[in-house]
C-alpha cells in the first residue's frame, strides 16, 4: 500500500511539474490561470495522499482549506482581469452587457 | 480473500489509474494547441485524477472521520471545478479570442471539410 501511495506521489509532482511549465510558457494569461488552477488542483490531492503517506488524517482538513483558497484565488484573478479592479466596478458599467 | 483485503485492492487499482489519469491531463494542458483545448486536460486532471484518487484513498481509509473528511474534499473539487473552469471559458470568450480550429475554417476560403 505505501508502494502505491509513494507511487501516486511521484505522479502527482510530475504532473504538477508540466503544469508549472505550462504556466510560465503560457502566451496568454487565461493559460496561466488554468495551470495554475490545475496546480492548486493537483495540490489537494498530494497533500491529501501525503496524508496517508505518513498516517496523518489531519492533513485532510489542509487539503480542503486548499480545494477552498484555490477556487476564491481563480475567481478573484479572473476579476481583475476583466474589471481591473477586486470591489468597484461601478466605473466599468458600461461593459456588464454580458 | 477478506472485504479488506478486496477493498485494499479496489483502492491501490484505483490510486494508480488515477495518477495515470493525472499525468496525461498534465501532460495534456502542456501539448495541446489553444486555451480551449488545454481546458481540456485541466477537466481531466479535476474528474478523472482527482475522482479516482479521491476514491481510492476512501477505499484505504482507516477511519470514519477520515471516510468523511475524503467526501467533503470531493464535494468542495466537484461544486468549485468545474465553475472555476466556466469561469475561466467565459473569460477567454469575452476577451474575443477565437479557437484555432474556427479560425483556420475561417482563413482558408475552400473550407477542405
Amino acid at each position: 500500500m505505501e508502494i502505491a501511495l509513494a507511487m501516486t506521489l511521484i505522479a502527482l509532482g510530475i504532473a504538477a511539474t508540466l503544469a508549472i511549465i505550462r504556466a510560465t510558457l503560457g502566451p496568454t494569461s487565461f493559460d496561466r490561470v488554468l495551470a495554475v488552477n490545475a496546480v492548486g488542483s493537483i495540490a489537494v490531492l498530494l497533500i491529501a495522499v501525503y496524508g496517508f503517506f505518513d498516517g496523518r488524517p489531519a492533513f485532510l482538513d489542509i487539503a480542503m482549506l486548499y480545494a477552498l483558497i484555490n477556487f476564491i484565488g481563480t475567481i478573484a484573478i479572473l476579476k481583475f482581469f476583466r474589471f481591473g479592479t477586486l470591489g468597484d466596478h461601478v466605473l466599468h458599467e458600461d461593459e456588464e452587457d454580458a | 480473500m477478506s472485504a479488506t483485503d478486496i477493498m485494499q485492492f479496489i483502492g491501490i487499482a484505483s490510486l494508480l489509474i488515477g495518477s495515470l489519469a493525472v499525468i496525461f491531463g498534465a501532460l495534456g494542458l502542456l501539448r495541446l494547441g489553444d486555451v480551449y483545448q488545454r481546458m481540456h486536460g485541466a477537466g481531466i486532471v479535476d474528474t478523472g485524477g482527482a475522482g479516482l484518487i479521491l476514491f481510492g484513498l476512501l477505499m484505504l481509509s482507516p477511519d470514519w472521520t477520515v471516510t468523511v473528511r475524503l467526501i467533503l474534499i470531493g464535494f468542495i473539487l466537484v461544486m468549485t471545478g468545474p465553475t472555476a473552469t466556466h469561469a475561466i471559458a467565459r473569460a477567454v470568450r469575452l476577451s474575443d479570442q477565437e479557437p484555432d480550429n474556427l479560425k483556420a475554417k475561417k482563413n482558408s476560403e475552400r473550407g477542405r471539410g
